[in-house]
């Protein structure tokens, strides 16, 4: 106990309380709103349309919808799978499924170099097929799914986990097969979670870069995508404008993909047909 | 009326569920929790498989382990109730009962008196419509037996009274062979025809409510069924047996029984008044009111160990209240004895 009266400690304790909130938010804020008022609003919209900010936007486009495509239709059954089957050995399955997210991305493009790249252990057999998949699109789209798919697997085996596993006996039950049970409950429950994990896929892949670098190269109009052209244009003279344009374009998509999470996952179906319903006594006979 | 057979063996976690039912007119399963009651359930629908055994209705072959038939739950005429009903929250109340059968709805939610409700979601809905429409969603299945989980736990004790006069009016209408699954003994005795006592997987005994009541197999059956159970050691004392009991009392009984035995009485064979009544055949237990509680228009008094159940009246007469002490009595004739151990 202090001495009533004087208690300096809880009132040093409370400025250095919310001054640490404060810096917290200035540190975070600054670079955002230093990229909008760097220069005028005029130049960054000029130079969007400048054709290092034109051929990376189609390119993102492109490889990102193709990316997330794969995504979706590859990491949907392997997220139900791990999610529906407990087996020997499945954490390490759940784990090598996570591991891209904390793997340095220069390392995952390191790794489809030597794994799909012309002299890596796919390429010959690959080359042999005619495909090539070093430093042209096809690579862009495999940096970028490999990057990010792990981000929506993740999300989307908590989301089948959490579908109401009566529910998936209830319609069974009622007549339908495993198929029109996954499609017409098990999906449309589990949507909200699937939503989610795709858009932050959505997000992490549109940043990539370090994969992208290393395995597709920067090749505008081919495999320089907006993150790329950012670091591209830095190097130029008066380049810094277009850097900070597409870096402006970045923070409003990534804003807009956030606020979209935020809203999906509030948004989200109740799981559970019925809420406990009080008043249920226990009335069985103690077993001795 | 059709019927379902059932023969199940399946290993759960700590014991072996070992049941054999013919299931005709309605049956239920009472048992404490964890007895196995809801693996009976599924292992019918085929949410899970048994080890051993054959399950099947009238003709058609569910499951059979010796000949490795497996039919999966979506091919079997299964109508499952869930315990909490597990209506689907993304669809309408229309949207759930017509899941099962497609073109029969808009007949089911009438029949169920839903119609009214068809468009609303089921987290809007009360427990007894709840109910209403996951057994419109579950028959509207066109399905050949009916099986119901805990019909009335969800629901509170207000609601539940009205919805077992339903339940029992629906299940004669429909005349499907019905299994049901419970913890109440009251709500088993008031639907089914049948009631089996399960306790650790295994069937203690299966008969008609009346026949349970008047002849429990033992001392475990008769606590569920609402019996008073005495622990004593019986001795023959000449056409009777004379029980000397734990708490230092000593009754009759007209049952024939040497050694460790439960005597069974039902609070409606208990007198209850201030004095010891003249009828020296009487059994008397004299002790303390522990409660007084208030079921409909009788009131269930505990009298040291024993239960008794009066009418509301002879309360009031007798002025009976928490704390007081009282006498009940019950006739030789009025008790059976059972084997001793409540669990074996």
């Amino acid at each position: 106990m202090t001495r009533a009266g004087f208690r300096p400690a809880p009132v040093l304790l409370a400025l250095l309380y919310f001054l640490a909130i404060l810096l917290a938010f200035a540190f975070m804020v600054l670079p955002v709103v230093a990229i909008f008022v760097h220069v005028s609003p005029g130049t960054l919209v000029h130079q969007l349309s400048n054709p290092i900010v034109t051929d990376a936007l189609v390119v993102t486009a492109k490889t990102t919808a193709i990316a997330q495509a794969a995504v979706l239709v590859l990491g949907t059954p392997t997220a139900y799978w791990l999610a529906t089957h407990r087996f020997p050995g499945r954490s390490l399955a759940v784990t090598m499924v996570e591991l891209p997210i904390v793997l340095p991305p220069a390392v995952a493009g390191v790794g489809l170099l030597v794994a799909f790249g012309r002299f890596g252990l796919l390429g010959s057999t690959f080359n042999a097929l005619g495909i090539d998949v070093s430093f042209n699109q096809a690579a862009v789209v495999l940096a970028v799914a490999l990057v990010a798919g792990p981000f929506y697997v993740r999300s989307a085996i908590a989301a089948f986990e959490a579908v109401d596993a009566n529910l998936v006996s209830a319609s069974r039950t009622l007549g339908a097969g495993p198929v029109r049970t996954f499609f017409r409950v098990t999906l449309p429950l589990a949507s909200g979670g699937l939503g989610a994990g795709q858009a932050i896929a959505l997000a992490r892949g549109l940043g990539e870069f370090g994969a992208t670098i290393m395995f597709a190269g920067s090749l505008q109009g081919k495999t320089q995508t907006l993150p790329l052209a950012v670091y591209y244009s830095f190097e130029l003279v008066n380049g810094l404008d277009i850097s900070l344009a597409i870096s402006a374009l970045l923070v409003i998509i990534s804003i807009a993909i956030l606020l979209s999470v935020k809203l999906v996952t509030a948004w989200r179906p109740s799981r559970t047909a019925t809420v406990a319903v009080a008043g249920r006594s226990d009335l069985e006979p103690a077993l001795d | 009326m059709p019927s379902l057979h059932a023969e199940i063996g399946l290993p759960l976690r700590t014991f072996r569920l070992d049941v054999e039912l013919e299931v005709e007119g309605t049956v239920a399963l009472v048992g404490p929790s964890g007895a196995g009651k809801t693996s009976v359930l599924r292992a019918v629908t085929g949410l899970v498989k048994p080890q051993s055994g054959r399950i099947g209705l009238d003709g058609e072959v569910w499951f059979d382990a010796e000949r490795r038939v497996f039919r999966r739950p979506d091919e079997r005429r299964v109508g499952l109730v869930f315990q909490e009903y597990a209506l689907f929250p993304h669809m309408t109340v229309r949207q759930n009962v017509a899941y099962g059968g497609r073109g029969r709805a808009d007949e089911f939610l009438e029949r169920f008196r839903i119609s009214h409700l068809a468009n609303a979601r089921p987290t809007e809905l009360s427990g007894g419509e709840r109910q209403r429409v996951a057994l419109a969603r579950a028959l509207a299945r066109d399905p050949g037996v009916l099986l119901l989980d805990e019909p009335l736990s969800a629901l509170d004790a207000h609601t539940k009274v009205a919805v077992r006069g339903e339940l029992q009016e629906l299940l004669r209408e429909f005349g499907l062979p019905t299994l049901l699954v419970t913890h109440d003994y009251e709500d088993a005795a008031s639907l089914a025809d049948q009631v089996g006592v399960i306790v650790d997987g295994r069937l203690r005994q299966l008969a008609s409510p009346r026949d349970m009541v008047a002849r429990p197999a033992d001392g475990f059956v008769a606590s569920f069924t609402g019996a008073n159970l005495l622990r004593g050691v019986a001795r023959r004392r000449g056409h009777l047996t004379a029980i000397a009991l734990e708490s230092g009392d000593e009754v009759y009984s007209a049952d024939l029984a040497e050694g460790p035995v439960g005597v069974v009485v039902y609070p409606w064979e208990v007198l209850v008044g201030h004095a010891r009544p003249h009828d020296s055949a009487m059994n008397v237990v004299e002790g303390e009111i522990r409660s007084l509680v208030h079921v409909g228009n009788r009131v269930r008094i505990k009298i040291g160990e024993l239960t008794a159940e009066v009418t509301e009246d002879s309360v009031g007469k007798l002025g009976l209240s928490v704390g007081s002490r009282a006498v009940a009595s019950f006739k030789a004739t009025g008790t059976r004895l059972v084997s001793s151990s409540s669990r074996s």
